[in-house]
């Protein structure tokens, strides 16, 4: 479904600032794959992500999803197969539209966009039925702007977007991030609700290790641009956060070393 | 006075025309585009020119609104594929088309004396006696009577058509697409749209319309004139913001009547205000800053005052019911 091979990507390569985002970084996800991504601030995991998304694009490497290479096809049209949402609640959404406007905007991601009205009857009763799932009472406001919601509220919805028109891969950065815990919660089982009812191929950053151990069929752990770690099925499912932050020290530890043995 | 309002709203329904375009730009995609100062020039020169060479006034009508689309994508294509900032791709092209003007023009000032106009061409059909028996009112009440009724009838259907045409665009797929566009493009992208193409058409359809009050003032006037469109921005933006501040904002319906009305109340306002002794034509610009920062300000103070008054109230309302206890 997602093939990242070799990819890497150097930001300000040459100058003081450089920066190796990605590091030979390759990745398959599997049709229905629903996989947690943790790792530091810094680690690579949105870069990873905006690779993905084509809104970068890598020095090196290929991207392929389901079977057609994507790596330099800009983000405008790559869209069609991905499905996003990001951290920041504001950003997935168009504030000054109303909520059925922003789903005929999502609704849209798959087809060519004609000189019809965005929003019809029949799309009315579909959008209407989709936003009842999310249990907001959200399907009662359709003319409401967006901008009025509350962050939890633009999440939600924002989720919604992404999925209600089957993406072929869906990529999650920290969309609970910036939300109260009830909020966020609310946002996680909506998440897990619907990957499952779609069967999502996921890739979901988090820096909650408990929903990275609670959600997904498999988890991978990055650091300094590298996947140090990747986990899946029975083993994961037994996997603690004792054990995570184990394995981060064990392998945090030896680059310690490594990075003293050039100093030395 | 009523004769001279007359004028005002003549000329105030075909520059609503250049008020939606500006709309558009301005707050449909977020894009100060400053290209409108050229391409009403460009709209007004391309019809004159083509005129006085024989065209017909319809068809040169039509040239002036494709010139006028071309000018805007090509500050469309500065700003998204040159990376230009939207501002200064706007100036550079107001710049550039200046001497484009000249060129077309081929002279500062094309006169279109005796030649046939859109205008001339309706008088032909109109029957006299509606322009008779309204002018009676006008003279009954000692006024002089206007010309002709067939333009303020023919520019407001003319005017309304194109707003309606608007409120649907921006509802189809398209549309919606182009206001995310100016509402987040980051998210928009995510949904698949160009958004470069997009700001291009924007742009382009803006300046389109622009290009096409430049050509019907043209007419109106008779002449096109290199410099008739210096401070034309600044104009479209007045209207915008009269508009909104006197009718809102709430849909997109709303406002876009609120700009055609908000660029009628400019022309009425400024011609009221040339009647003031002290000020003459030389004024006319710095009435209009006057009248923007007054349709800016205005509404921050009363809405101020007002929230003042209600806080008063309520300590007031407070105050008496300690007193009582
Ligand atoms: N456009 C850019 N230009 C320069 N450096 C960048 C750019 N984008 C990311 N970086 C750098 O690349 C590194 C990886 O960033 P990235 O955003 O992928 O981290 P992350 O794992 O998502 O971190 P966080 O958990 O804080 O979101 C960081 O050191 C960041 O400063
Ligand atoms: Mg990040």
């Amino acid at each position: 479904m997602l093939h990242v091979t070799d990819v890497s990507i150097t930001f300000n390569e040459g100058t003081p600032d450089e920066k190796k985002a990605l590091q030979d970084i390759n990745l398959e996800l599997q049709e229905g794959d629903f996989v947690t991504v943790i790792g530091s601030n810094g680690a690579g995991k949105s870069t990873l992500m905006n690779v993905i998304s084509g809104n970068l694009i890598p020095d090196i490497g290929e991207v392929v999803i389901s079977d057609e290479k994507v790596t330099m096809l800009p983000e405008f049209k790559r869209s069609q197969f991905i499905g996003r949402v990001f951290q920041d609640p504001m950003a997935g959404t168009a504030p000054s539209m109303t909520i059925e406007e922003n789903l005929a905007l999502a609704y849209s991601r798959i087809r060519k966009r004609k000189l019809i009205p965005g929003v019809n009857k029949q799309r009315k009763a579909e959008f209407r039925d989709h936003l009842s799932t999310l249990k907001l009472g959200l399907e009662d406001r359709l003319n409401a702007k967006v901008g009025l919601l509350s962050g939890g509220e633009r999440q939600a919805l924002s989720l919604l977007m992404a999925t209600f028109t089957n993406p072929n891969i869906l990529l999650l950065d920290e969309h609970t991030a910036a939300l109260d815990p009830s909020r966020a919660e609310l946002i996680t089982n909506l998440t897990k609700e619907v990957v499952e009812e779609y069967g999502l191929t996921t890739l979901m950053v988090t820096h909650n290790m408990q929903q990275a151990l609670d959600l997904g069929n498999r988890l991978i752990m990055m650091d300094k641009g590298q996947i140090i770690l990747d986990i899946r099925g029975e083993q994961k499912q037994k996997l603690t956060i004792e054990d995570l932050l184990k394995e981060f020290q064990r392998i945090r530890g030896q680059q310690f070393e490594s990075d003293r043995a050039v100093l030395g | 006075m009523l004769y001279a309002l007359f004028g005002a709203v003549e000329s105030g329904i075909i520059y609503a025309i250049m008020a939606l375009g500006v709309y558009l730009t301005f707050r449909v995609l977020d894009f100060p585009d400053l290209t409108v100062d050229g391409s009403f020039v460009t709209g007004a020169g391309v019809a004159a020119i083509s005129i006085v060479n024989g065209v017909s006034p319809i068809v040169a009508t039509l040239l002036a609104i494709a010139a006028g689309f071309l000018a805007g994508c090509v500050t469309g294509l500065l700003h998204t594929k040159g990376k230009i900032n939207a501002l200064l791709s706007g100036i550079l092209m107001m710049i550039a088309l200046y001497s484009i003007n000249l060129r077309i023009m081929g002279r500062p000032n094309v006169s279109l004396n005796n030649q046939d106009t859109i205008f001339s061409q309706l008088r032909e059909v109109w029957p006299v006696g509606i322009d008779e028996f309204l002018g009676g009112m006008f003279t009954a009440v000692g006024s002089r009577a206007p010309a002709t009724w067939v333009i303020v009838f023919f520019m407001i259907i003319v005017t309304l058509g194109i707003k309606f045409l608007a409120d649907y665009f921006l509802k189809t797929e398209v549309g919606l697409a182009l206001r995310a566009t100016g509402d987040n493009q980051r998210m928009i992208r995510s949904f698949s749209a160009n958004t470069d193409n997009l700001i291009i058409l924007g742009v382009g359809i803006s300046n389109a319309l622009v290009a096409l009050a430049g050509a019907l003032i043209a007419q109106l006037g008779g002449f096109a004139d290199a410099s008739m469109g210096i401070g034309m921005i600044v104009i479209g933006l007045a209207s915008v913001i009269i508009g909104e501040a006197l009718f809102g904002k709430r849909t997109i319906m709303i406002t876009t009547l609120a700009v055609v009305c908000g660029a009628v109340i400019y022309r009425i306002v400024v011609t009221i205000a040339l009647r003031v002794d002290f000020l003459d034509a030389g004024d006319m610009k710095m009435i209009t800053a006057f009248i923007v920062m007054l349709a800016l300000v205005a509404p921050r103070i009363m809405q101020a005052q007002k929230d003042k008054k209600r806080r008063l109230q309520k300590r007031a309302a407070l105050e008496q019911v300690r007193e009582g206890a």
